[in-house]
């Protein structure tokens, strides 16, 4: 090994592993890369966001997507996107929602990018309407490992194996997107709490389908009756008339005031949000810094954060005007919030059981919280209909994600276990997230394992594509 | 691949009869590790270590490997590494020798720094450049407290120790950024067939004890481990002490 290769780590900052980076900025220099990658191979990596080793690829290449990042041509009528696999969803707002349209699909971050979200097949507060990322993309480029560019479209093999198919097939270099259309760049927002896990499931349960997006944030720390305790925030991109009659967004002081009046009065157009409805603002944060105490985030002060949250979100509150970022992407504000965790790095477990196994996520929630695990804000959501992706992570039924402290003694032994009770009832848990699962787990999980792997093993023989997580789960 | 925890998957154990390497085996294969490789002298004790370990679900291989042979090292482990990558060596071969025997026998004295420190400096080098090819790996080396001050006891072992763990952290450092981790352990006195004989000294603790605390390090990506971790405070004590009252403490 040269001395061109770096310590690369997931958004955990767990299991650091060496690469050699390179970074494609054009069709030939990716031929290129992807040919000269020598024997232990090369896999895509976008902005870094996948919790665990899904983007590294220890002692062999990783290419950095972000030199494709060229937005090549919008349909401002039909309301498509084709760009490179290297833009971020970040990006795409900044141009598209002054044309009206926003992406179709995002996770809790914007920093991911076009490519990565395809490979993950993400899915968003709107999965229970929209399904996964996937279900929006029309086609995209794929370069594979014999070196040729390839068209896939919708509907073929190729495209089911690379939507969740986390990089494995190949590295996409373009795609085309639907996108969603929109008036405003605001949400429409109401609040309520659940008491608790059965109240929140009956609340998404009887009127989710009332809403685009829809996603409660639970109290694991919360124990006995109010085991399960939530926030749930649900809302709609709001239509234009919505400004008129409603207070301005959260997050900005002066807007507030023009909504109250004071200016608004000598602004006969309104309020700023009404003037420029289709603006995309973005608030941050200062850093924390690179070393971040370990332990602050412990029992008591995440267990006073999660009581403060719970006790100051009010109990129902509609049509509350709110942007973007703090809808969607609220940990975008902060720069760097996964240093928080300090040098031992976070675990983020996400999993998913069907219909009908809400027993199964009772079960896990008491005993997370029987365990005491300091996670704060663990995120729950119900699923609509699954994609065809054959590693696509989501199916219909119940969705629960958790930020945990790597160093949490013996939580690998509790994630093992909440694994064996998740694959019991045909539950899976998301790769993007992963860390830390058992091989043995992942074709019960996902059963169209095998097909995942005879295809990789048509087109790619030698193993051109290759990635920690897939030596570690041996994909 | 090591998991967010730490664990590694594949194992090889040099000097795999040892008592701490095959408690910190058996530890790894309840939870991750599914490939062990033990080198060492061929013996019916490493057979029997592998069926032990086999019985326990690992595949378990055995390599020929002598610590007191280095122009074979590059070969033996060579041929290891070529059959899929090693999360995590374990350098755990070492003697103790007979400090009252060793004295008037400098022969016997020579074995027991070679086997210590050359033998080890030698795998370790082998070991750390396949490591270092693979782009991640631990290699956790058992040192001891012996080579923290030179003990009238067991200076002999002791200065071998030293230089283990002298070098130890200096390839540690080498290695940084190179997403290799390396791991020095020290532990104090081992109930152990090694010590079996000898008066137990205080803090004395046990080859799982140590187990315990590799598992531990390597979740935390520790650069040394103390077993027992209060051994870190007296040891850092006893450092300082001067030589006069040193030598009157009889330990």
């Amino acid at each position: 090994m040269s001395a061109d290769t770096v310590p690369l780590t997931g958004w955990g900052r767990t299991a650091p592993t060496a690469a050699r980076p390179t970074r494609p900025r054009s069709y030939e220099e990716a031929v290129a890369a992807v040919r000269g990658c020598g024997a232990r191979g090369g896999i895509p990596r976008g902005l870094g966001r996948a919790y665990g080793d899904a983007a590294q690829n220890a002692g062999g290449a990783v290419f950095d997507m972000t030199g494709l990042d060229r937005v090549h041509a919008i349909d401002a009528d039909g309301g498509t996107v084709l760009c490179g696999a290297g833009v971020s969803l970040h990006r795409l707002m900044e141009v598209l929602l002054p044309l009206g349209w926003f992406v179709p699909v995002t996770p809790g971050t914007r920093h991911v990018t076009v490519g990565g979200a395809i490979g993950a097949d993400v899915h968003g507060k709107n999965h229970h309407v929209s399904g996964s990322f996937s279900r929006h993309v029309l086609s995209f480029e794929l370069l594979t490992a014999d070196g040729e560019i390839r068209t896939v479209r919708r509907d073929t093999p190729l495209f089911d194996a690379t939507t969740g198919g986390m990089g494995l097939t190949g590295m996409i270099l373009t795609a085309t997107v639907q996108l969603q259309p929109v008036e405003t760049s605001l949400m429409s927002v109401d609040t309520e709490r659940a008491r608790d896990l059965d109240d929140l499931m009956a609340r998404l349960t009887a009127t989710d389908h009332a809403y685009r997006y829809s996603v409660a944030w639970i109290d694991l720390l919360a124990r006995g009756a109010a085991t399960g305790r939530a926030v749930l925030t649900r809302g709609n991109h709001a239509p234009l008339e919505a400004l008129r009659s409603s207070g301005a967004p959260e997050g900005g002081a002066r807007a507030r005031r023009d909504a109250s009046g004071t200016r608004a009065r000598r602004d006969p157009s309104g309020t700023r949000a009404h003037r420029d409805p289709l603006a995309f603002r973005t608030p941050r944060f200062p850093a924390p810094p690179a070393f971040f105490p370990e332990g602050l985030l412990n029992r008591t002060t995440v267990g006073l954060f999660n009581e403060l949250w719970y006790r100051t979100s009010p109990r129902a509150r509609t049509g509350r005007l709110q942007g973007i970022p703090a809808f969607f992407h609220p940990l975008d504000g902060v720069p760097h919030w996964n240093r928080v965790y300090g040098r031992g790095g976070l675990v983020q477990y996400q999993f998913v059981v069907g219909h009908g196994h809400e027993e199964t996520l009772h079960r896990i929630v008491r005993r997370v919280s029987g365990h005491r695990c300091p996670s704060f804000l663990a995120v729950l959501k119900r699923f609509g209909d699954a994609d065809p992706g054959w590693l696509s992570f989501p199916v219909p039924g119940w969705t629960l994600a958790m930020d945990l402290p790597a160093g949490l003694p013996g939580l690998g032994a509790l994630l093992d276990e909440i694994d064996d009770e998740v694959a019991a009832v045909g539950g899976r848990v998301y790769l993007a997230k992963d860390s830390r699962l058992r091989p043995e787990l992942l074709a019960t999980m996902y059963p169209r394992l095998d097909d995942f792997r005879a295809l990789r093993a048509e087109l790619d023989p030698r193993g051109v594509f290759t990635s920690d997580l897939s030596r570690r789960l041996a994909l | 691949m090591k998991d967010a925890f730490g664990l590694p998957q594949s194992l090889l154990v040099l000097g795999g009869t040892s008592e701490i390497a095959l408690a910190t085996a058996r530890r790894l294969v309840v939870r991750r590790a599914r490939t062990v490789w033990l080198a060492g002298r061929p013996s019916p004790a490493l057979e029997s270590a592998a069926a032990e370990l086999r019985a326990l679900g690992a595949d378990v291989h055995t390599a020929a490997f002598d610590a007191l042979d280095p122009e074979s090292h590059e070969t033996v482990l060579g041929k290891i590494f070529a059959q899929g990558d090693i999360d995590m060596v374990l350098l755990a071969f070492g003697i103790l020798g007979d400090q009252a025997h060793d004295e008037r026998d400098p022969v016997a004295a020579v074995r027991v720094a070679q086997t210590n420190y050359t033998g080890a400096v030698s795998a370790g080098l082998v070991s750390a450049r396949a490591l270092q090819a693979q782009g991640h790996g631990s290699l956790v080396v058992l040192s001891s407290v012996a080579g923290e001050r030179a003990r009238r006891a067991n200076f002999i072992y002791g200065s071998s120790k030293a230089g283990l763990d002298t070098f130890t952290q200096g390839l540690g450092d080498a290695l940084h950024g190179t997403g290799v981790h390396v791991m020095v352990v020290r532990p104090g006195f081992v109930r152990s067939r090694m010590t079996a004989g000898l008066e137990e000294a205080p803090l004395a603790t046990t080859p799982e004890a140590v187990a315990t605390a590799i598992e531990l390090g390597l979740r935390r990506r520790s650069e040394a481990v103390w077993v027992p971790g209060a051994l870190r405070m007296v040891m850092s004590a006893l450092r300082h002490l001067p030589r006069g009252v040193f030598r009157r403490l009889s330990l």
